[in-house]
């Protein structure tokens, strides 16, 4: 099990210049990203559509480099998007999830089959060519940079330890330092993307 | 009255600058998708359920491409969340197309698919558009510009009472 932060960390010195979008670990990127304006730190705007909006991202932007933390709650809800991702491959994202075997946001109750589950193995089945699970921050020190040296889409199954949030959500630290729109805006003006 | 072409409704997305189609088959596509597929300046990005649409198109349009949805009424009702999250929530100037599962012109609709579709659309304030013919074919330029104006998703519902893109190309 990992700290998503301790793992967040690890990962940010191999960033290179990514555009990120940290998920569910977004509360802890933000701290420590020092690329604000290539982060896509949404929340949640819809539970199941992380994996979909990294893949029309990728495709977008074939030349960066995109970097998903999905979860698992995310990728059970909207599992017949991976297949979507292997068909398009593009070859520029990385798609992390972080499984922590609840939900975490909602008191921590457990996923289904949460024991059982091997998202590997449903990516691979799904048609992605690189797969990894990896349970400990040993391995993924050891293997971030393999993993982000080979083309994608990759798919890294992380396990982390729950960190769970049972406070109502309009009592919850807001974390998010600016609204989803201008975080797209901000990144588009980076990327020197221009809107028609 | 005239039928709806595959030729005319591709020909309308190229002409608006789409650049992917993000789409779910249903029953009166299959010829559209025949003409999509050989079209090179149009990607199709193929999802297994309707909600995928709406968040790939938002990312999609993130990334500065121009998507259009292509999913039928049942899978629009089965997509709220994310229709409310990632399309509305996050502003994406996309145009919807529906098809109109059920529609008739005579008044009186037995499927539940088309009886629900005007009043979801109200539910989540999307203006749509009816496009039934080659002659309404126009109004999918009008959506377009419209999701482009006010930056959010705009719909074009299309009642070809189930032959229209059955037609012979």
């Amino acid at each position: 099990m990992m700290k998503t932060a301790e793992m967040l960390e690890i990962f940010n010195r191999h960033r290179g210049d990514a555009v990120v979008i940290p998920g569910r670990g977004g509360r802890f990127w933000v701290e420590m990203s020092e690329q604000p304006n290539r982060d896509l730190p949404l929340g949640d705007p819809a539970m199941g559509g992380h994996a979909s909006f990294a893949l029309g991202l990728a495709l977008a932007i074939p030349d960066q480099r995109v970097v998903l933390f999905d979860s698992e709650g995310d990728v059970l809800m909207g599992m017949g998007a991976l297949p979507t991702v292997a068909e398009k491959a593009p070859s520029n994202l990385y798609h992390f999830m972080l499984d922590n075997g609840v939900y975490a946001t909602t008191g921590g109750q457990p996923v289904p089959n949460s024991e059982q589950m091997e998202y590997d193995v449903v990516a691979q089945g799904c048609g992605y060519p690189a797969t990894y699970a990896i349970d400990n921050l040993e391995d993924f020190a050891s293997q971030i940079e393999e993993i982000l040296s080979q083309p994608g889409p990759v798919f890294v199954a992380l396990k982390i330890d729950p960190e769970i949030i049972n406070e109502p959500i309009n009592a919850r630290p807001q974390w998010q330092r600016k609204s989803r729109n201008q975080a797209v805006a901000d990144m588009q003006a980076e990327l020197g993307i221009s809107i028609g | 009255m005239a039928e709806l072409s595959p030729a005319r409704i591709l020909a309308e997305l190229k002409n608006n600058g789409a650049t992917h189609v993000v789409w779910l088959p249903d029953s009166e596509t299959n010829f559209l998708y025949v003409l999509m597929s050989e079209e090179p300046s149009i990607d199709l990005v193929p999802v297994s359920r309707e909600g995928h649409a709406f968040s790939t198109a938002a990312g999609l349009a993130a990334g500065g491409q121009k998507p259009v949805i292509l999913i039928q009424n049942t899978g629009m009702m089965e997509s709220g969340d994310s229709l409310r999250g990632w399309g509305l929530g996050m502003n994406v100037p996309v145009v919807m197309m529906v098809g109109y599962r059920g529609w008739t012109r005579h008044g009186v609709i037995t499927d539940t698919a088309a009886f629900y579709t005007e009043r979801f659309l109200h539910a989540f304030n999307i203006n749509y558009y009816l496009v039934e013919s080659d002659e309404d074919a126009d109004r999918i330029s009008i959506a377009f510009a419209e999701a482009q104006r006010e930056k959010r998703p705009v719909a074009v519902l299309v009642g070809d009472e189930y032959h229209g893109f059955n037609v012979s190309r």
